[in-house]
């Protein structure tokens, strides 16, 4: 039994998800909401379970996984924000004609996947980890599948999904190929025998693209938009949120473990992904109209920012990664609740940006929760958005890529006005048809919740997150 | 000194004043934020009681670490105390302004005001260098919503404009800021003013900082979206924008670029120099031919502006002494303008120069303070315009006898375009039936107005009271540039009568 202590939120996870699925399948259509509150506590269960073996365990089944604080610090981030995802679901998919109970168990599953990606210390297991993610994910896209956009957004994602992870595949076969081994320490003692051959380099070049896929990285972003204006509003809030954190730090984790000897190899992938995510996030956003494609590029755009401390490599960039990843979560989080109170008279959800027009006035208390959101995800102080930025161009500056931090700092610059596009249809225009109210009080706490964390608040976090994320980082070192 | 944190109970007043103000009536809100303003000034006079000119350096000194080098740090040296007590002065006055004008969402206007306030103090007393950062871009956000909700018909493009304008300045900034953090291990700005960077490295981050706060101060060529800034803001905003956020641009200077980076500061003497020479003299024709006041009195700041830059890059002590003067004169000057151009404003709204005139008929009292103000912006002896300009120019001179010329030139253009605009006001026959109907200043009107005039002759008359507590730390920032002051080209030779505190200074 003690052999299984270190992955007892994999356990619980997966044993409740099963039994959850089994349940949901025989329960009453209108048990789902017992369902899925269940499938909350067991993210939550699982998320209190970090606390103890699977922080510290190192190195399990000889070297597939290893159970340490940076797979603990990015399991605290995305087990609550799977469960946040689960909660905005309430109420949303019983309108229609779907089987509401599944959507838990699907998260549940995905996040099992999830928490093996952060946690995969060598190419199969972090294989393994990734498709199960997905394949939640590509069920999750298409969850409405009477609704055309949702069906099309599934597809997408599974068709340019599967592309990536065949990608991935070959990558993987590549290096295993020329190093004899799928081990994250084999792979760093082959890389630091001397220069990478041309086999090895086309490994690293096509394993990185795959994350790059998964994780919506520019080149690798254009199903992107499309998936998450596709996917019912929930699901795309679980997309924006966890599975980025763990494609991130399942990038960070290879680059420094396993890639670290050749650093220099894919120090200039990573500032070119960099670069190109936050300039694209920043330039395709400007004219979109419907606002889950907005955030879309926001994500692209933020992700961009995290590449930057990982470009920086070192145990301070990956902790400006993991501080980042953190604050960006729950930013993200908050706005996507926010887009989910976006309801016409009828109660049906609305998308276009132009609806929110003159917010201010007819909700105060959500337009200026979305403010603050909007104003955090541009970076601007006094709001708490702007310290993980700080963070990375720290990290960035330290390790003598000035350029690199001057670049990614313009790009806030022109990122800034569109999410100043939105405070100004909120505050500045003239009031639109006011929303339907939607009775939720759970979500409305947690727009709360979000809305003080970023606020000027959070900087009261700083040290207590600094450290954790500090500690975490070391674990890799 | 006394146990309480008076600075930080000094921004926070503004700051839980606004936020009660959200949930009040319009009426309510208006209340809450005269008294929680007049808290504030009395405080931050009573700091002034306190303060020690021949004390140390920093006063009322807090600290709380939150993170690493990131703290809590506040504290104040003489230059900070004059900048806070503008801000205290002017912020009442700005909302008694708004009193009756702001008819839309007053509680949200009077919060977002407060907040200002606090972000603006908290820039003064800031003593770490991120704690600034987060204090000097945060006021951008209270600006933006100030000119986008209430200013106004080309409100949105302005505000968009000064948004990303002096983002876009400060971002760079920020850049340096992370280098010197991590090249000097220390958040500390006092610690930082005596660090000594490396020449070609200082190079690079004066550049920085120019780029920042010219564009706040701001210099020409980067002064564009001031005109439009302060046409559309209501009129308590453009009090502020003039009086405050223009100032701290200058501050920067003062607080940094020219401690932090001395060699680097001198350097680029000659490109500030040939800066200030055209914004004093383009900006000045420029606002000769304005058709609307507004657009006038922005211009004259920028203007005014040249003199803090001619005067802090003399690098003498009459130099920054004056630069400070002409910031805290304008500050005055330039705020009690937009109020009286807001006045009329608020009867005819209209800003149009050629509908008024022979307003000193039927409006006397309000001729009278327009007249005050006009003759402290042009630099009339007794006024607090004469002196910053005149101890400002003296510096200048020292430093290169071209820049004086031009800055004198630009004191004659001055007066030409706001004794034509006087005249065109308040003098001759009344253009429209309109014009010669309007009554003359109420009673809050007189109490906003006649506060500033009597300041601006104190200064004017006495300015000792103002000088004497920057005047340790103007000549602290003169030893960090005693090696790099490059020898003016004026030989300047004092005769036997001048004064022994001047004798002293001039090397």
């Amino acid at each position: 039994m003690g052999r299984f202590a270190p992955l007892l939120p994999e356990l619980i996870l997966s044993i409740g998800g099963t039994i959850m699925m089994i349940a949901a399948a025989f329960a009453p259509r209108r048990a789902s909401g017992i369902v899925n509150w269940l499938c909350v506590l067991l993210l939550l269960a699982a998320t209190a379970a970090l606390v103890g073996p699977p922080s510290h365990a190192g190195p399990v089944f000889d070297g597939l996984v290893t159970e340490d604080l940076f797979a603990s610090f990015g399991r605290a981030i995305m087990y609550p924000s799977a469960a946040v995802a689960i909660i905005a679901a309430h109420g949303w998919f019983e309108r229609g004609t779907e089987h509401a109970s599944e959507y838990g168990v699907l998260i549940v599953f995905a996040a099992v996947g999830m928490g093996v990606m952060v946690a995969a210390t060598s190419l199969i297991a972090l294989y393994v980890g990734l498709e199960l993610n997905s394949l939640a994910s590509y069920v999750l896209a298409s969850y409405r599948r009477t609704d055309e956009r949702s069906a099309e957004a599934g597809l997408k994602y599974f068709v340019l999904g599967a592309l990536a992870s065949g990608i991935l595949l070959y990558g993987i076969s590549l290096l295993y190929g020329f190093t004899g081994t799928t081990n994250f320490t084999g792979l760093a003692a082959a890389f630091a025998r001397g220069a990478p051959s041309l086999g090895l380099l086309f490994g690293l070049v096509f394993v990185l693209a795959g994350l790059a896929f998964k994780a919506s990285v520019v080149p690798f972003h254009m199903w992107t938009p499309d998936v998450y204006e596709g996917a019912p509003t929930p699901v795309t809030t679980f997309f924006a949120s966890a599975p980025k954190v763990a494609a991130v730090l399942l990038a960070t984790r290879l680059c420094v473990v396993a890639l670290g000897p050749a650093t220099d190899a894919w120090r200039q992938i990573v500032i070119f992904a960099a670069l190109a995510s936050i300039f694209l996030g920043a330039i395709a956003a400007w004219g979109q109209t419907n606002i889950k494609r907005l955030l879309a590029y926001s994500s692209i755009n933020n992700v961009g920012f995290a590449l930057v401390g990982l470009a920086a490599a070192g145990p301070r960039g990956t902790s400006a990664v993991l501080f980042y990843m953190t604050v960006y979560v729950v930013m993200t989080v908050g706005a996507f609740l926010c887009v989910l109170w976006m309801r016409d008279a009828n109660g049906e959800p609305v998308e276009e940006i132009a609806s929110l027009s003159g917010l201010s006035q007819t909700r105060p208390g959500l337009a200026a929760a979305f403010a603050i959101f909007m104003f955090s995800l541009a970076g601007i102080p006094p709001l708490f958005g702007f310290w993980p930025k700080l963070l990375v161009f720290t990290a960035a500056v330290q390790e003598g890529y000035v350029a690199l931090a001057v670049a990614a700092i313009l790009g806030t610059v022109i990122g800034a006005y569109y999410y100043l596009k939105i405070v100004k249809v909120m505050y500045l225009d003239e009031p639109a048809p006011p929303y339907a109210r939607v009775r939720e009080p759970v979500q409305g706490l947690l727009i709360l919740v979000a809305a003080i964390a970023v606020s000027p608040l959070g900087y009261l976090l700083i040290g207590p997150l600094g450290r954790l994320a500090d500690r975490a980082a070391g674990s890799l070192f | 000194m006394t146990g309480l944190p008076l600075l930080t109970i000094l921004i926070a007043i503004p700051l839980i004043a606004g936020f009660i103000a959200l949930f009040l009536s319009p009426s309510g809100a208006r209340w809450v934020a005269l008294i929680a303003t007049l808290l504030d000034l009395a405080l931050s006079a009573y700091l002034w009681v306190l303060f020690d000119p021949n004390g140390a350096q920093w006063q009322f000194v807090e600290k709380l670490p939150i993170a690493g080098n990131f703290s809590w740090a506040l504290g104040i040296d003489g230059i900070a105390l004059v900048l806070l007590n503008l801000t205290t002065f002017l912020m009442p006055i700005c909302i008694g302004a708004s009193w009756r004008s702001i008819e839309k969402r007053v509680p949200e206007y009077m919060a977002v005001f407060l907040l200002m306030e606090a972000l603006m103090l908290g820039v003064f007393a800031a003593q770490d260098l991120f704690l600034f950062y987060v204090f000097f871009e945060g006021g951008l956000i209270p600006m933006y919503l100030i000119i986008g909700v209430w200013g106004g018909v080309e409100r949105i493009k302005a505000s968009y404009k000064f948004f990303l304008y002096t983002l876009l300045g400060s971002v760079l900034m920020l850049i340096a800021m992370l280098y010197m953090v991590v090249t000097a291990h220390t958040t500390s700005i006092p610690v930082l003013m005596g660090y000594n960077f490396p020449p070609g490295a200082q190079t690079w981050l004066f550049l920085a900082f120019l780029a920042s706060f010219a564009v706040k101060l701001p210099m020409w060529p980067v002064h564009t979206w001031l005109p439009d800034a302060h046409v559309q803001a209501p009129t308590a905003g453009s009090v502020i924008l003039a009086g405050i956020l223009l100032k701290l641009g200058g501050y920067g200077f003062i607080r940094f670029s020219l401690p932090m980076f001395p060699q680097g500061s001198a350097e680029f003497i000659p490109l500030m120099f040939v800066l200030s020479g055209i914004a004093v003299i383009y900006t000045s024709l420029v606002a000769l031919v304005q058709r609307d006041m507004k657009k006038l009195i922005a211009y004259s700041s920028v203007a005014h502006m040249a003199f803090v830059t001619f005067g802090l890059f003399a690098m003498n002590r009459q130099g920054i002494e004056g630069a400070m003067i002409v910031m805290l004169s304008h500050g005055l000057v330039s705020g009690a303008l937009f109020l009286v151009v807001g006045v009329i404003y608020d009867r005819l709204h209209t800003r149009e120069i050629g509908v008024y005139g022979g307003l000193s008929n039927n409006m006397p009292g309000y001729a009278l303070l327009f007249m005050v103000f006009t003759m402290a912006s042009v630099g009339l002896p007794g006024t607090s315009g004469f002196v910053g300009e005149f101890l400002s120019l003296m510096g200048t001179y020292q430093a290169s006898s071209w820049g004086a010329i031009a800055g004198t030139t630009g004191i004659i253009l001055g007066a030409c375009y706001m004794l034509w605009l006087y005249w065109r006001i308040c003098f001759g026959e009344a253009r429209t039936p309109e014009a010669a109907a309007m009554v003359d200043l109420s009673a809050r009107e007189w109490w906003l107005l006649a506060p500033i005039a009597l300041a601006v002759f104190w200064m004017g008359l006495y300015p000792e009271s103002f000088i004497r507590p920057i005047r340790n730390d103007v000549g602290r920032i003169l030893t960090r540039l005693d090696t790099v002051r490059p020898t003016g080209d004026s030989h300047l030779t004092l005769g036997m009568g001048a004064h022994a505190h001047m004798d002293m200074e001039v090397k």
